[in-house]
């Protein structure tokens, strides 16, 4: 079998996702591309004898390296020189999308012209002659639905009968600049093509034309021949200053312009029939017009966010009760096979009250991301960040910050990794960072669960109001320690906002369902490997060391004495309060065998600090297992105030527990609250943010948030405890 | 006469006659289609007066009012 490789490659909106999607099914794979977080996505299809590995290249505008996803476009056309571009168009704006072709075709590649979004040309009245377009480009050009599936089969065809005839065999499009840039571009092109600069890589013209742009990533590859580089820059920076003096304009702008010229040229000769009336756009404008009005606009944000936020919960509640008694009856079941001792603790307390306490929120998670998911195609998440873009500003923050806080839980019970990960789409390092170090302030979905349990031992009545007060707090305490950060240790100017606002369009289910799987599969892939790491690890910090042999028998002593005593009672009465104090004897071992051990002992030796802001040993010991999954706050409460170790029918709820634990009231229950809301990221989060930041910003927010998290939590503790 | 994007109203159509800025942002702003001679139409602000949208080439862009600074138009008498 023959193996082509293909790139997909167009506009964000073009629909080229969709038509990936078409085209290779569920055939797919997502990685990332080495060093940077640019997803990178590939699949295949097998087209008679021939198979087609397809690389679908994140949407770009232009070549010019300005986001990480165009230089990530041009790599892969340079360093893997597929065997040709499939370039996606908006059919129905081709005069703005035909400004990347024109990119690849001075590239020189071969690229095959996927007209998609053809009904709408139709609907619209308007005609494309695609075979003079195709001939003006002297490309190939097939026309496409990418939603309904139409000109699939042409466009394989024309894969295959393309890359056949053409592949590897680069034709670099001449364009002429006018007749100030052309002449040095001659001499620059004369002068790269005999040092033979770069020329195994790129065609000499495009290195030229880059030069002439001030591209900073080919400049850094032109190190290798500094000489050749500076005589390059030397002739760059003199067409600069004739271009400034003669013209008032840049090299950079008159490319563009003779750019769009060449377009407009092609398109006139009768290859496009101009329209009369974009309905599509009209449909999208009346929209705006209710969507982004000054006052309904907001307002519809937040009905929206109060909707999901209560979709998620009402919806996502019976699923999730189905899980928890799936794990409950799995950890009975390893209780029965297991013999009692280390490893059935190990088993139940460890592996799957940890694992099944994450993988329990799956159905809440992947509904939350199914809306998301649906906010994001259908158009609506750019004008979130339009209509926000001017508030985040006055924090230092970006629009498009909107979205990686409405992810890590800005609406509750997201996550902070995809939330942390979102932050790609910023493109400056300073906002990205402070969006990236603010995030895991959301309530994400793994701190609901201890919330619930503090808000019904102490604010039981008050439920709905203070997690919107949670919600509240971690919003304002987000925009805060963006600003403080954004004006002391990340100084600097905003990044540009220009964005395109795409027409709203209905997502389609199979892109939803990808979108979707995705980031559910992240979270479950978390579950299976680092909480089940960190589980079993906190099981044996809360068993290791074991009591000494002495204490030991002095317990099984007494149960043992206990148990004849209930064995002689000759009434219920007696046997009854037998039973109570053979309990009460249980729950004593466990907390002294608890203290004894590698967590009890640290946690006791911060106690003095911790009590600052109330909180007990046990209660730092949960805390300290927050760190490493926000999951375990809740399971680890559950072993130290031992739980887990007796019959859990008979025991009082974990909720009534704390309640009636004298160390625990209303002022530290709010403590708490605020503490677990702000302090350090999970270690999943963490390790995203080393891989989207650096590990030194990681560690900081660990130092910074939990030292933000104590002040505040000591703060209130203290004036709580006052009133 | 020309006067910068910013001063323009909702609904109000122009041309762009100049992009005063170089580097990446002037960059960023070719590569959307803001070169001149292009045609641009007003067709909405954010809640708060910023970002602006406008129209050109048959899609929609936004961009903030200190960016539309940089760009000098003409505007169309209608």
């Amino acid at each position: 079998m023959k193996t082509r490789t293909i790139a997909f490659a167009g506009n964000p909106n073009a629909g080229k996702t969709t038509l990936f999607n078409t085209i290779t099914g569920s055939r797919q794979h997502v990685g990332n591309y080495p060093g940077i977080t640019v997803e990178r996505k590939e699949g295949s299809v097998d087209v008679g004898d021939v198979r087609l590995n397809i690389i679908d290249l994140p949407g770009c505008y232009s070549l010019t390296a300005y986001t990480q996803e165009e230089l990530v476009a041009r790599q892969v056309l340079v360093e893997e020189r597929p065997d040709l571009v499939v370039n996606v168009v908006d059919a129905t704006r081709l005069e703005r999308h035909l400004y990347l072709t024109v990119q690849f075709l001075e590239l020189g590649i071969p690229v095959i012209l996927a007209l998609n979004m053809m009904d709408d040309v139709r609907n619209k009245g308007m005609s494309i002659d695609i075979a003079a377009l195709a001939k003006a480009l002297d490309s190939d050009a097939v026309a496409t639905v990418a939603r309904g599936g139409e000109g699939k089969k042409e466009l394989l065809e024309q894969i295959v009968a393309t890359s056949a005839s053409r592949s590897g065999d680069w034709q670099p499009l001449v364009i002429s600049y006018g007749p100030d840039i052309d002449p040095v571009l001659e001499q620059m092109i004369d002068i790269i093509e005999k040092q033979q600069f770069l020329t195994a890589r790129y065609p000499a013209r495009w290195i030229a034309i880059k030069y002439l742009e001030g591209d900073e990533d080919l400049r850094r590859q032109g190190q290798c021949d500094a000489e050749t580089s500076a005589r390059l820059d030397q002739l760059v920076q003199r067409l600069h200053d004739h271009c400034l003096k003669t013209l008032n304009s840049f090299p950079e702008a008159i490319i563009a312009d003779y750019r769009y010229g060449f377009i407009h040229s092609v398109l006139r000769d009768g290859v496009v029939t101009e329209r009369e009336h974009d309905a599509r756009l009209d449909m999208s404008d009346n929209l705006d017009k209710v969507l982004t009005h000054k006052v309904v606009g907001p307002l519809l944000l937040f009905a929206l966010l109060y909707l999901m936020f209560q979709i998620t919960f009402t919806l996502g509640d019976y699923p999730m009760q189905l899980m928890q008694v799936l794990f409950n009856w799995l950890a009975d079941t390893a209780s029965g096979i297991i013999p009692p001792g280390y490893m059935q603790s190990l088993v139940v307390s460890g592996i799957i009250d940890g694992v099944g306490g994450v993988l329990s929120f799956v159905p809440l998670i992947m509904l939350m991301f199914i809306m998301i998911s649906f906010l994001e195609d259908s158009g609506y998440m750019a004008r979130v960040a339009y209509m926000m873009d001017k508030v985040f500003r006055m924090f230092g923050l970006h629009g498009s910050s909107v979205m990686p806080f409405i992810i890590s839980g800005g609406i509750a019970g997201g996550c902070a990794v995809p939330g942390v990960m979102a932050a790609r789409t910023l493109r400056s390092p300073r906002e990205k960072l402070a969006t990236i170090l603010t995030a895991p302030f959301m309530p994400c979905g793994a701190k609901i669960p201890v919330f619930l349990l503090l808000i019904s031992a102490f604010f039981t009545e008050h439920r709905a109001f203070i997690m919107f007060a949670i919600t509240l707090t971690a919003w304002v305490m987000a925009l805060l320690v963006a600003r403080l950060l954004r004006s002391t240790i990340i100084r600097g100017e905003s990044t540009p906002f220009v964005m395109e606002l795409p027409p709203y369009r209905w997502p389609t289910l199979q892109g939803i369902m990808i979108h979707t799987w995705e980031r559910t599969w992240e979270y479950i892939r978390k579950a299976g490997t680092v909480i089940l790491a960190i589980s079993m690890l906190l099981w044996a910090a809360m068993t290791f060391p074991a009591l000494p042999q002495a204490q030991q028998q002095h317990y099984q002593h007494r149960r043992a004495a206990l148990q004849q005593q209930v064995a002689a009672c000759s009434d219920d009465l007696c046997r009854a309060t037998k039973a109570d104090m053979l309990r009460s004897l249980e729950q004593d071992h466990n907390a002294t065998a608890l203290r004894y051990s590698a967590a009890g002992r640290l946690g006791i030796m911060l106690e003095p600090l911790s009590k600052l802001a109330g909180f007990g040993w046990r209660t730092n010991i949960a805390l300290i297992g927050g760190v490493a999954a926000k999951e375990v706050i809740v399971s680890t409460l559950g072993t130290a105030y031992s739980l887990g170790e007796i019959d859990s029918e008979e025991s009082s709820p974990l909720a009534e527990r704390i309640q009636q634990d004298p160390e625990w009231n209303r002022a530290s229950a709010v403590s708490a609250i605020i503490f677990i809301l702000l302090y350090a990221p999970c270690f999943v989060t963490l390790v995203v943010m080393s891989r989207e930041a650096s590990w030194g910003w990681a560690m900081f927010a660990l130092v910074f948030n939990s030292a933000i998290a104590f002040l505040l939590a000591s703060i209130v503790y203290q004036i709580g405890s006052m009133v | 006469m020309p006067s910068s994007l910013r001063s323009l109203q909702v609904h109000d159509k122009a041309v762009v006659t100049a992009v005063t800025v170089g580097g990446e942002m002037g960059r960023r702003l070719r590569d959307m289609g803001l070169v001149p001679g292009t045609e641009i139409e007003i067709v909405g602000r954010a809640p708060l007066k910023d970002p602006v949208a406008l129209r050109l080439r048959g899609f929609t862009l936004t961009l903030r009012n200190n960016e539309a600074d940089f760009i000098r138009v003409e505007k169309r008498v209608v």
